[in-house]
C-alpha cells in the first residue's frame, strides 16, 4: 500500500489520539474520527486523507488500552501506523483491528512523504530511502490478513 | 517422563514464561507468541460495551465460561449523561443473560475489586481490558491490559494469543524510610527505565526487599509497571501473600517461583532505603524529580484514590499528614475517592471518612472517578492538580488546560496542608 505520511512525536498516548470526553459522547468511529489527534494537532482531523500513514516515534499508543483509540483511526480510512516503538496493547488492539503496525526507523520520514509499504521493508518514494522491518509472527500476520479479529473468528470460531 | 522439546524444555525459566508454559500447554519461552487459556477475565464500563459489539459481529452465541468473566462498571459511576446509562443497562442485561458476574456503580475500581474479591490468584493468567489489569501480577499472577476484541474472543472461546515477554529482573533491598512510600518506588523505578523502558515485557520483582513491601505496597508497584511500558509487573508469593488472600478465596493455588538461573533482558537495582519523595511533573509519568525540585508550586486541588492510591492505607497516610498540619490550606480543594465500597466501609468505621468530611473533602463514588475525566470532579484551566493517580497525560483528568502532578498520599496531603507541593517529611505526622 502506498500513502502519504502524517507525522507525530515520542509518547502519543491514547488519549491524544481521542481523548475520553470524546469517548463519553459516542463510540462510532465515523463520528469520533472528526477529534482525532485534537489535543496534539488540532488541525489534523479536518486535513486527514483515506490512505494516510501515520508516522511516529518512540512509545506511540501508550496509555489506556481503548480500542477506540485504533477504531477511530480506521474511521478515518488510515491503514497502517509506522513507529519505532508501539505500546503493546495499541498494537494488540491494531492487529486485531486489521490495522498495520510497522516497527521502524522512523526519524528520517517528513510530513507528506509517500511511502510504500511493502512485506518487509518501507520505501520512502520522496526521500528514495529504503527501511527494513522486522516480519510479524505468523498468528499476527493470519489475524491482519483475515481483517481483524472479527472476520477470523467468524472463519474460524476459536484460535 | 519425556521432554517435549528435548534440553530446551528444561532450560530455567522466568515466573512469566512458566506461568505462560501451564496456560499454553507448550514451551513458552519468551518472544514467542501462544494461544492460552484465561483464568479470569474483567471488563469495564469503558471496554466491556464494545466487547459486545465484536462479541455480537463474532457471532457469538453463547459464553464459554461465564464463571471466568467478570464486568466492573467503574469509569462512569455514576453515569453522568444519558449515553452511558444506557451502556450500564445494556452491561447489565448481557451479563444477566449469560449469568456473568456484574459489579454495579458504587462496589469500585474493577482492578481492587478483582484483588479483594479473590479471583485474581498466585500462578494464574489473569486480563482486564484495561492497561491497569497489570495491578494483579502482586499476587504473583501474569496480569495484563488487553481490547475489547480480545475480551470478545475470551467471551467465545475462553482463550488469548499473547507474546511470552523477556522479563527484566527488578532487584530490590532495604526497606522504605520514614515519609517515603510505595508510590516513591514506583515513580523512582519510571525515572529509572522511562515510559517504554519495559516495553514488551516484564518487570519480575524480586530480591531481599520484597519481604519489607505489603501487599498494598506491592501492588502500587505492579499497578505501575504499564506506565514504563511493561506487559505485566510479577512478585514472588510468600506468607503475606497467602495472608491476604486468606478468606478471599476457596479456590486451590499454586505460587510460581523463576528458575535460579531463568534468563533475564536485564537487571535492575532499586535500593529502598536510599529513596526520597518523588513528585512526577506535567505531562510525562517518567519526568520524575525528588519533590524538593518542585517544592513551592502552588497547587488547587488534591485528589486522593485511583487504582494506585486509593487503599486504605492510603487514605490514613494521607490523613495523618492533613492532621498533623492542622487541614487543608485556603484555596485547596481536596477530593477523595476510596478505591472501592470495602475501601469506604473501613474509612467510615474507622473515623477517617469523618476526619475528611470535616476537613473540607469532597467526598467521590468509588471508582475511577477525576482520573480518567469520565465523571467526577474535574479541574479548571491553569489548575496544578496533584493527584495520587498513574497518569498525568494533557487532558488525563478531562481538562487539557489543568497541570497533573504525582506523588504519594503523604506528600498529596503535604501539599493540601501547604497549599503547595511539599516535602511531606517537613510535616511531622
Amino acid at each position: 500500500m502506498t500513502g502519504r505520511a502524517r507525522v507525530f512525536g515520542d509518547d502519543i498516548n491514547t488519549d491524544y489520539i481521542i481523548t475520553s470526553r470524546r469517548k463519553r459522547e459516542s463510540l462510532d468511529p465515523a463520528v469520533l474520527r472528526a477529534y482525532l489527534f485534537e489535543e496534539v494537532d488540532p488541525r489534523f482531523a479536518a486535513t486527514v486523507e483515506a490512505g494516510d500513514v501515520i508516522v511516529a516515534g518512540k512509545n506511540f499508543g501508550c496509555g489506556s488500552a481503548m480500542e477506540v483509540a485504533v477504531t477511530a483511526v480506521l474511521g478515518a480510512g488510515i491503514r497502517a501506523i509506522l513507529a519505532r516503538g508501539f505500546s503493546r496493547t495499541y498494537y494488540r488492539n491494531a492487529v486485531n483491528n486489521g490495522l498495520l503496525p510497522v516497527e521502524c526507523d522512523t526519524g528520517g520520514i517528513r510530513e507528506g512523504d509517500r511511502l510504500l509499504i511493502a512485506d518487509a521493508e518501507v520505501r520512502n518514494l520522496t526521500t528514495g530511502v529504503t527501511l527494513n522491518t522486522a516480519p510479524l509472527p505468523e498468528i499476527m500476520q493470519q489475524i491482519i490478513a483475515a481483517g481483524g479479529l472479527v472476520p477470523y473468528f467468524r472463519r474460524h470460531g476459536d484460535f | 517422563m519425556v521432554c517435549p522439546t528435548g534440553t530446551q524444555a528444561m532450560a530455567a525459566k522466568t515466573i512469566s514464561e512458566k506461568i505462560l508454559s501451564a496456560k499454553s500447554g507448550v514451551d513458552a519461552r519468551a518472544g514467542r507468541v501462544v494461544v492460552c487459556r484465561v483464568d479470569c477475565a474483567m471488563g469495564t464500563d469503558g471496554s466491556a460495551p464494545m466487547a459486545i459489539d465484536y462479541f455480537q459481529a463474532m457471532g457469538g452465541q453463547s459464553v464459554r465460561d461465564a464463571a471466568r468473566i467478570v464486568f466492573a462498571l467503574d469509569h462512569y459511576a455514576p453515569a453522568p449523561n444519558r449515553a452511558i446509562a444506557l451502556l450500564h443497562q445494556r452491561l447489565r442485561e448481557f451479563a444477566g443473560r449469560f449469568g456473568i458476574e456484574l459489579w454495579d456503580v458504587g462496589e469500585g475500581i474493577g482492578h481492587q475489586l478483582m484483588v479483594e474479591s479473590g479471583r485474581a490468584l498466585p500462578g494464574g493468567l489473569v486480563v482486564g481490558a484495561d492497561s491497569h489489569a497489570v495491578t494483579y501480577g502482586a499476587l504473583n499472577a501474569f496480569s495484563t491490559g488487553i481490547g475489547s476484541s480480545d475480551l470478545a474472543a475470551i467471551l467465545i472461546c475462553g482463550r488469548l494469543w499473547l507474546r511470552v515477554p523477556e522479563s527484566i529482573r527488578v532487584n530490590l533491598s532495604g526497606q522504605l524510610p520514614r515519609g517515603v512510600y510505595a508510590k516513591d518506588a514506583a515513580l523512582a523505578l519510571a525515572a529509572a527505565l522511562g515510559a517504554d523502558g519495559a516495553a514488551y515485557q516484564a518487570l519480575e520483582f524480586g530480591g531481599p526487599g520484597v519481604g519489607a513491601l505489603d501487599m498494598d505496597d506491592r501492588l502500587v508497584l505492579s499497578n505501575f509497571a504499564v506506565e514504563m511500558g511493561a506487559k505485566n509487573g510479577i512478585f514472588p508469593a510468600d506468607e503475606q501473600t497467602s495472608e491476604y488472600l486468606a478468606g478471599r478465596t476457596r479456590q486451590g493455588f499454586e505460587a510460581v517461583a523463576a528458575d535460579a538461573d531463568a534468563r533475564y533482558a536485564r537487571e535492575v537495582a532499586l535500593n529502598l532505603d536510599t529513596l526520597s519523595p518523588q513528585v512526577a511533573l506535567p505531562h510525562q509519568v517518567d519526568r520524575v524529580e525528588p519533590i524538593g525540585q518542585a517544592a513551592g508550586t502552588p497547587v488547587q486541588m488534591v485528589y486522593l484514590g485511583t487504582c494506585t492510591g486509593g487503599r486504605v492505607k492510603d487514605f490514613h497516610e494521607a490523613r495523618d499528614v492533613l492532621k498533623a498540619g492542622g487541614g487543608v490550606a485556603r484555596g485547596v480543594k481536596l477530593v477523595v475517592t476510596p478505591a472501592s465500597r470495602a475501601v469506604l466501609e473501613t474509612l467510615a468505621q474507622d473515623g477517617t471518612l469523618a476526619d475528611f468530611v470535616a476537613m473540607g473533602a469532597v467526598v467521590v463514588t468509588p471508582g475511577c472517578g477525576s482520573c480518567c475525566g469520565t465523571c467526577g470532579a474535574i479541574p479548571g484551566d491553569g489548575v496544578n492538580v496533584i493527584s495520587t493517580a498513574n497518569r498525568n497525560f494533557k487532558g488525563r483528568m478531562g481538562n487539557s488546560g489543568a497541570l497533573i502532578y504525582l506523588a504519594s498520599p503523604a506528600s498529596c496531603a503535604a501539599a493540601a496542608v501547604r497549599g503547595a507541593i511539599t516535602d511531606p517529611r517537613e510535616i511531622d505526622a
